[in-house]
């Protein structure tokens, strides 16, 4: 078996004044969907952001690609092949759409995905393309933070909470565009607060529950009450 | 005077006005600093104008393919190496740094050039004049400084606007930890912005020092001229730097019409009186 294309060992670190991981070992191989789940202040976030660069961790404690990355900057990161749709999708307000969607694609990776691929994947944003960030809806909103962490062509696609506050039909639409970036060959570690849905989706889960991993394995392998437990540690 | 003609007077010092506060506008609607060493960097790019003109024998045009490259590397340097490291949530540290760096500039150049005044020799194109109808005479020099200041301000609305860079930069504006996520650097960002506007500072400087004596402690009222201009015209706009820098001009000329003394202080009412009824400035940039 290959080296995971995404691997933290022992990863520590420390955001805002809830969100503290102590220590966690997670992995991601190439094209593999994985899922992280937890309650709120679990670390989810903490993880996601300490792996793309935004928080400082020791260089050892996140490999990409099997070099020691932790610490780096954000920026460089993206250039190696790391995007992130982070928590709140975070739009550039004064941009129009196809701004913000050019605008992923400043590290200058080539590869699969271009501006027309991304309207095609969600062909309501073409038709957008001019409007500002806040005139859409939150489902159109979150194509768009989607779409610009594509252009960046990452090999490891990071997802935080992108369901939250959106329309189950919506989440559907969501989710399926997701299946086809996987099946580009993209890695996708997504946080996602209904474990269901996580489940069906990805193909490895871990729980995170304070800052440590509560549970990990195959997510068909897991049963309900074994999540449930992990979930809230009762 | 007649009115017409003092409007139109006060409209081409307006452009000098406008070019003070260029700088300051890009980079406070950027990174939220606010320079005060800003007066003090044009009356450096006077310096350099000055120094250029005497050393290699340029006329005081040509003196600017020295300055403004120049005075734009050492905008990036300074952000990159001592600005960057004062911005936070904290407003004040900037405020502080770059008030000493004001005080650090006006005393190296009282030390390398002493206090007195100088002024850069335009020859016949100082006094030239275009003959408008209805008797009212324009100077060449302050006309090509109004179109200096318009030129500027188109180019860095299409900068900002029309690039991806600019767009880059916008993004930096609005959110400089996500636009990490997009591969953007934001310290080397800011460090460009700073670049563009000394480089705007060099421009600025030389012009004053065609237009007027300078020495070592101008800097401090072209900052606050540049300010004025700045928040009448709407924090972050630059269409809005360019109308407040016309009218505090315009503002002056009115004072000084009706008393020679009043010139100054008229520039002052007129931007107290914009604060008290639009206090976000005329063209304020629209909220996001």
């Amino acid at each position: 078996m290959s080296a995971p294309l995404l691997e933290t060992r022992g990863l520590v670190a420390q955001y805002g004044d809830t969100g503290a991981l102590f220590g966690v070992d997670l992995e991601a191989r190439e094209a593999e969907i994985v899922a992280l789940v937890g309650a709120n202040g679990a670390g989810k976030t903490t993880l996601l952001r300490a792996v793309c660069g935004l928080l400082p961790v020791a260089p050892d404690q996140v490999r990409f690609d099997g070099a020691a990355v932790g610490g780096a900057p954000a920026h460089r990161l993206v250039a190696l092949g790391m995007a992130m749709v982070p928590e709140g999708r975070r739009l550039f307000p004064s941009l129009s759409i196809e701004e913000n969607l050019t605008l992923g694609g400043w590290s200058g990776r080539r590869g699969h995905w271009t501006l027309a691929r991304v309207y095609e994947l969600f062909p309501v944003l073409r038709e957008r393309r001019t409007a500002r960030p806040t005139t859409l809806s939150g489902g159109q909103q979150q194509m768009v933070a989607i779409g610009r962490a594509l252009m960046a062509n990452p090999r490891l696609l990071l997802c935080d909470e992108i369901s939250l506050g959106l329309a189950p039909v919506v989440i559907r639409d969501v989710y399926a565009a997701l299946g086809a970036i996987a099946a580009q060959g993209t890695t996708l570690l997504i946080v996602e607060q209904d474990v269901a849905l996580a489940q069906r989706v990805a193909s490895r889960l871990y729980c995170l529950r304070k800052g440590r991993v509560a549970l990990s394995g195959a997510s068909a392998a897991l049963g309900r009450d074994d999540i449930r437990l992990a979930y809230f540690g009762m | 005077m007649r009115p017409v003609d003092v409007i139109v007077q006060g409209v081409l010092v307006g452009g000098l006005y406008t070019l003070f506060a260029t700088g300051l506008s890009l980079i406070f609607g950027v990174m939220r600093l606010v320079n005060l060493a800003h007066g003090d960097l044009i009356v450096l790019g006077a310096y350099m104008g000055i120094v250029t003109t005497q050393a290699l024998g340029l006329s005081p045009f040509a003196s600017l393919l020295v300055v403004v490259p120049a005075m734009a590397a050492l905008g990036y340097a300074l952000q990159r190496l001592l600005l960057n490291r004062t911005l936070g949530d904290d407003p004040l540290p900037p405020l502080l740094v770059t008030f000493g760096l004001s005080i650090v500039i006006q005393n190296a150049l009282l030390e390398g050039f002493t206090a007195d005044d100088r002024k850069l020799a335009i020859g016949s194109l100082a006094t030239r004049s275009l003959a408008l109808p209805g008797g009212i005479a324009v100077g060449w020099f302050p006309l090509i400084v109004l179109a200096c200041a318009i030129a500027v301000i188109a180019g860095l609305q299409a900068l900002l606007y029309r690039t991806a860079w600019g767009a880059a930069l916008r993004a930096t504006s609005d959110d400089p930890v996500t636009v990490r996520l997009m591969g953007v650097d934001q310290r080397h960002m800011y460090a460009m912005a700073m670049a563009v506007a000394l480089a705007v500072c060099g421009v600025a400087g030389v012009l004053l020092a065609c237009w007027t004596n300078v020495d070592p402690g101008a800097g401090p009222q072209r900052l606050l001229y540049g300010f004025e201009a700045v928040i009448i015209g709407g924090l972050g706009s630059l269409w809005g730097t360019l109308a407040g820098g016309l009218i505090l001009g315009i503002a002056q000329a009115v004072g000084a019409a009706i008393d020679p003394a009043f010139q100054i202080l008229a520039g002052h009412l007129a931007f107290l009186l914009v604060l008290l009824i639009a206090p976000r400035g005329l063209l304020p940039r629209m909220a996001a």
